[in-house]
């Protein structure tokens, strides 16, 4: 195996001294056979699809994996990449065609059966996967993934069934209309044989059937990726691959790339903000990600939960000034929040910008009077609860808690909370132990309305970390999933996003954008919608 | 001697039990790290329920301490939350902390020891003042600081350098960030080699040897300098363990994924396995450079014995 690789390298390297040919193929302007480096952070868990739910391992499964459908990098919007068809007609029991002539690039084809294995995998409780919550949708879930920690009945869903080679059916326990739209997420890619067979040697070098192939993998330091001649999907990569290099601090990524070590650093440290633009002299890309960030309560404590606390929530709101800290703080990269979605999802998606109104603008007075009206602060005080090691979310929760001071005229009315790891933050979160609002940042699985509001906002979600419950919207989500026209469900999450707002369930502060900057040897570098560079659109030279 | 060794070595086992527990209840406070596994949500019980077991994390501490140690003694470490063996880490990492910290001890020993002989030889004269000015600004100055700067002004202005370290980690790519580690230790040795010097310049076994006749660059190597080192060489034993395990600024800084890279991530992710493993090493290290020091020191004064 080893020494097959050198051998080609050694081709290669022959090739490009005789003809002054690079290897590999592809078309298009500049060189389709130069690798280009990018920053990356080391996965926190194991790299299967169904495992992964941060952003640095989903940059490799976007590269190595396409499944039935995938998000237009510029719309954001779901187009069949694998699905021939996904048809249905009552919202529930769905049929997927798989095209032809697609192969892992192990060679061996996809079929509808490698979807099938790979959703059973995910789903099963047995093998520990993070995401397994995605397949909830399923009928059957309930019997393999006992939530209340039975026993498991079941290894396979019985929503799931292989008709043939191309065909296969998918039963939901409930009806819901925008399910073909969440298939373009990672954890519903499909899974070769060798996955199952030798799972231990998949995981040193994962196989999958997208535009590159892992070359190498050095855990914790570096993946090499190539790009794979043979892709037969319509996206092929248009450089010979990318090595990714594991960087601890985005600063020493940001400084390798104005020393010409690194070609693509897609996290700008935000001490570098102010000076990024003259540093890079606009190879600099800054665009919004689907990703907002708000300040959630504790509705599980009766301080916060009492009849009046609406307006004190909404006074408190009303005092964030979060056009001055989105500027000074953030230097542009984060938009005021004006709805609890994100602008990625487009106005036919269900972004509404303005959606909250005044409850969103800086007024102090305002906000003063609504706070004593609904019978103030609880004893009079506020903490702002948040993690400290990542993000720099200490500026702005002080920036936060000093515009609530100055309009509520009180130095000592609001106070930060820092907790020192994510971990104990997320404890805390699940142990209930918030005694005021906390941080509650949300990037979504995949560009849907219905991603932005249900798992927040509705009764007992898995991420409605303040416990926030209310019949209204839960009805509202319920008839909008149950919805078969796209334009009418948007308009009941819409409307459901409307009682959140009259709530004021949770502070939208700001959407949060993707930021890259890369070196003079790169074009056509772009960021998708969940602030992942394109990486197969990258042209070098 | 041979017992004098052994005596130190049985009285390593309650210290490194001590450290280890200490270590080990200490990452145990800071709360269950699996939560922190998925994301801004709450990981389903179920889920949550079986890698608390898969970690071994559902039970009483001290059986967790208990079943931890037994299995450091076959070798054993754990796995990390990625699903890496942390004796896997370890092969990756110690190496590379391994370099740096020889780099860094080299320079605090040729560099340091020559500058501390200088200036204590020439106590007063304008080479001691600008040295002593210089060891006291390196002193004043955080490691991130210098590191910051120099990254900056070689790497980046200048070009002299790679701003970050390969993943190989190669000596030559190690010396700046080595000198970097070394640079306030380096600044201490000088200024205790320079003292012990200076003191002993002015004992009656150093007018002894002149007097003898004695050419004088032996004078100062064989008598003064070997008698002098002795605070020093205990400095420098125990940095070996402070540089190994204190790298994390500098490692963090030149992007080398050594040692204190994989501290600070098992730190940030809460997982025991990783933070104990890698301490319990560095305690080791710390132990044995100890008794290390303690050997030279029958060495370098022949007064000195151990029965």
């Amino acid at each position: 195996m080893r020494g097959a690789t050198h051998a080609r390298w050694a081709v290669c390297a022959v090739a490009a001294a005789l003809a002054a040919t690079a290897c590999g193929g592809g078309s298009g302007s500049g060189d389709a056979g130069a690798v280009l480096s990018a920053s990356w952070g080391d996965p926190q868990n194991p790299l299967e699809p169904a495992n992964t739910n941060e952003v640095q391992g989903g940059k490799v499964l976007d590269m190595i994996f396409r499944g039935l459908k995938r998000y237009d990098p510029e719309t954001g919007e779901a187009e069949n990449m694998l699905a021939e068809r996904i048809e249905t007609s009552d919202s529930q029991h769905y049929t997927v065609t798989v095209k032809d002539g697609w192969t892992f690039s192990n060679g061996e084809k996809v079929t509808a059966r490698s979807f099938v294995d790979a959703w059973n995998y995910g789903a099963s409780l047995r093998n520990n996967q993070r995401n397994a919550y995605f397949f909830g949708y399923i009928a059957g879930y309930d019997e393999v993934h006992p939530e209340d920690g039975g026993e498991q009945t079941a290894d396979t869903l019985s929503g799931l069934e292989v008709v043939d080679d191309r065909t296969f059916t998918v039963t939901l326990s409930q009806k819901f209309s925008g399910f073909p739209d969440t298939l373009g997420y990672n954890a519903f890619a499909p899974l070769p044989r060798a996955f199952f067979d030798d799972h231990d040697a998949w995981l040193e070098k994962p196989v999958g059937n997208g535009p590159y192939l892992v070359d190498s993998y050095t855990r914790g330091a570096q993946m090499s990726l190539r790009a794979w001649n043979d892709y037969p999907g319509p996206d092929r990569a248009r450089n010979g691959g990318v090595d990714l290099k594991v960087y601890t601090d985005s600063n020493t990524a940001y400084t390798d790339l104005l020393a010409g070590n690194l070609d693509l650093a897609d996290d700008i440290p935000a001490s570098q903000l102010k000076n990024v633009r003259s540093d890079l002299d606009g190879r600099y890309l800054n665009t919004p990600a689907g990703i907002i960030q708000t300040l959630a309560f504790p509705y599980y404590d009766e301080d916060w939960n009492r009849p009046g606390m609406e307006k004190v929530r909404k006074g408190l709101s009303m005092a964030i000034d979060r056009e001055q800290i989105t500027d000074t703080i953030f230097r542009g990269t984060r938009t005021p929040a004006t709805d609890w979605t994100s602008p990625v999802l487009g106005e036919d998606g269900g972004f509404k910008a303005g959606l909250c109104g005044e409850a969103c603008e800086h007024r102090p007075d305002e906000a003063r009077r609504l706070v004593a009206e609904g019978g103030g602060l609880p004893g009079g005080r506020v903490t702002l609860t948040y993690n400290a090691d990542t993000g720099s979310h200490r500026e702005w929760v002080d920036a936060v808690c000093n515009s609530i001071n100055n309009a509520l005229d009180d130095e000592r009315a609001c106070t930060g909370n820092p907790v020192g790891t994510f971990a104990d933050f997320r404890n805390r979160i699940t142990q209930r132990k918030m005694s005021g609002p906390f941080r509650a940042g949300w990037q979504m699985d995949y560009p849907l309305v219905q991603n932005f509001l249900q798992p927040l906002y509705y009764t007992d979600a898995s991420s409605n970390d303040g416990k926030w419950s209310d019949e209204e919207f839960d009805a509202l989500v319920d008839r909008a999933n149950r919805e078969t026209d796209a334009a009418r469900a948007v308009r009941l999450f819409q409307r459901a996003e409307e009682v959140v707002r009259d709530r004021m369930a949770a502070i939208p502060l700001w959407y949060q954008n993707g930021s890259a900057g890369w070196s003079e040897r790169l074009s056509d570098v772009k960021l998708n919608p969940f602030s992942v560079p394109v990486y197969d659109q990258i042209k070098v030279g | 001697m041979g017992r004098y060794v052994v005596r130190r070595l049985v009285q390593m086992v309650p210290v490194f039990v001590g450290a280890t527990l200490l270590i080990f209840l200490m990452v145990n406070v800071m709360g269950d790290p699996i939560a922190g596994l998925c994301g801004e949500r709450r990981c389903d019980p179920a889920t949550a329920a079986r890698l608390r077991a898969e970690f071994g994390l559902d039970r009483p501490v001290w059986q967790q301490y208990l079943t931890y140690m037994g299995n450091v003694f076959t070798g054993d470490f754990g796995t990390a939350f990625n699903g890496q063996e942390v004796t896997e880490l370890m092969a990756t990492a110690f190496p590379v902390t391994l370099r740096l910290t020889l780099i860094a001890i080299l320079f605090e020993i040729v560099v340091g020891v020559t500058l501390g002989v200088v200036t204590g030889l020439r106590r007063g004269r304008p080479v001691d003042t600008g040295v002593l000015l210089l060891t006291l600004v390196v002193i004043s100055v955080p490691t991130f600081v210098t590191g910051l700067l120099l990254q900056l002004l070689l790497g980046v202005k200048w070009g002299w350098i790679r701003p970050s370290v390969s993943t190989e980690a190669p000596f030559a790519e190690l010396i700046l960030p080595g000198l970097v580690l070394a640079s306030v230790s380096l600044a201490y040795v000088t200024r205790l080699t320079r003292t012990s010097i200076a003191e002993n310049r002015r004992s009656d076994y150093v007018r002894t040897a002149i007097a003898k006749g004695l050419p004088r660059h032996r004078v100062v190597t064989r008598h003064l300098l070997r008698n002098s080192l002795i605070p020093v060489v205990t400095f420098i034993g125990a940095d070996v363990g402070f540089l190994m395990g204190g790298a994390i600024v500098t490692e963090r800084i030149f992007n080398i994924h050594g040692v204190g890279y994989q501290l600070y991530q098992g730190i940030l992710r809460q997982n025991t396995q990783t933070v104990v493993g890698f301490v319990t090493v560095l305690v080791l290290v710390f132990l044995v450079a100890n008794l290390v020091v303690d050997l030279l020191y029958a060495v370098l004064d022949p007064r000195i014995r151990y029965v």
